[in-house]
């Protein structure tokens, strides 16, 4: 090889909100109505495409050791570590923390199409797309990290905030803690994922994220003030 | 606002929804051998019905599949909603 490429892809990327970071910080509130925004960015996820039951399904969650999730809302596994989420009756979303790899052979000149399984520096992804192709059945795993970022909304009045602008009913009985589901925050598509009972992952495509952190800044400003009778 | 039940997501705001027009509308066996005005017939003509019109939705936002409605265009009561690929359910009976 006649020259060292990088290796450390994570030294020249940049998460969208990088530059909201401060404002989130300084937006969070405090009081019996806290609130408070932060970026989890980096997050790795992939798009996950199979049927369920069938000989590829299994060798997915061979790989992931988690089992498929079977309807709406429904979410295995844990958001500190790796988890799958229902997107549709055949669609998945696996969510990962960060790790990033070069592909072995990456670089070799004189590729053939096709000699990779993956193009992903995701090692799990990567390993998923192997163990699909080696099932010989039909599916699709793509690494999707940099399609949405992660919005991190926690506090006693989190849920308040976001009934602000979503559809949908976020009390406890219809919105247990550990669901996740696509909807919408304001006129934005996101992913919110109930991770506690004060605690919501907003997932909004890169980019939106610019627009829904402010939008949610926005929201949580009137909480810094006592409620109005 | 409508409330559209998914058959895969339960009921959830008509916002969430795009509408797909006229359900059940095949596509022609062989194009070439329509007539412009069939052809155009085909593209553009639908059943305008004032009550039950059997119409397509995607859910947009959620899962994103297609699938049917049957909807009264004039109550915008909505009366079954089913998969893609199956028949309509008939009226009174499942």
């Amino acid at each position: 090889m006649a020259e060292t490429p990088t290796t450390d892809l994570t030294a020249l990327r940049r998460s969208p909100l990088e530059s909201l970071a401060e404002a989130m910080r300084e937006g969070s509130v405090t009081g019996p109505r806290a609130v408070a925004l932060r970026e989890i960015p980096f997050l790795a996820m992939a798009g996950i495409r199979v049927t369920p039951g069938t000989d590829a399904a299994r060798a997915l969650c061979d790989v992931v050791g988690l089992e498929l999730p079977e309807r709406v809302g429904r979410v295995t596994g844990s958001p500190e570590a790796t988890a799958l989420l229902w997107q549709g009756p055949d669609e998945y979303l696996l969510v990962a923390p960060d790790e990033t790899e070069v592909p072995a052979g990456l670089h070799e000149r004189e590729l053939e199409p096709g000699a990779l399984p993956s193009l992903s520096t995701h090692p799990l992804v990567a390993r998923l797309s192997s163990a699909l192709a080696a099932s010989g059945e039909r599916g699709q795993v793509v690494d999707l990290s940099a399609n949405r970022t992660t919005l991190e909304l926690t506090g006693p009045a989190a849920r308040e905030v976001l009934e602000k602008g979503c559809p949908l009913d976020l009390h406890p009985r219809e919105f247990a803690v550990g669901e996740a589901v696509s909807t919408t925050l304001g006129p934005v598509q996101v992913l919110l994922w109930r991770t506690g009972e004060e605690r919501w992952r907003v997932m909004p495509r890169a980019s939106f994220a610019r627009y829904t952190a402010l939008w949610l800044l926005d929201a949580m400003l009137e909480f810094a003030s006592p409620a109005v009778a | 606002m409508l409330l559209i039940e998914c058959p895969y997501c339960g009921p959830r705001d008509e916002t969430e929804y795009h509408y797909g027009g006229e359900a059940h509308v095949p596509y022609p066996e062989d194009p070439f051998e329509l007539s412009d005005r069939e052809w155009a017939e085909y593209l553009f003509y639908r059943n305008n019905p004032k009550g039950l019109l059997k119409e397509r939705w995607v859910h947009t936002v959620g899962c994103r599949r297609w699938f049917n409605v049957v909807r009264d265009t004039a109550s915008y009561e909505i009366t079954a909603v089913y998969r893609m690929g199956e028949n309509a359910p008939q009226p009174g009976g499942q």
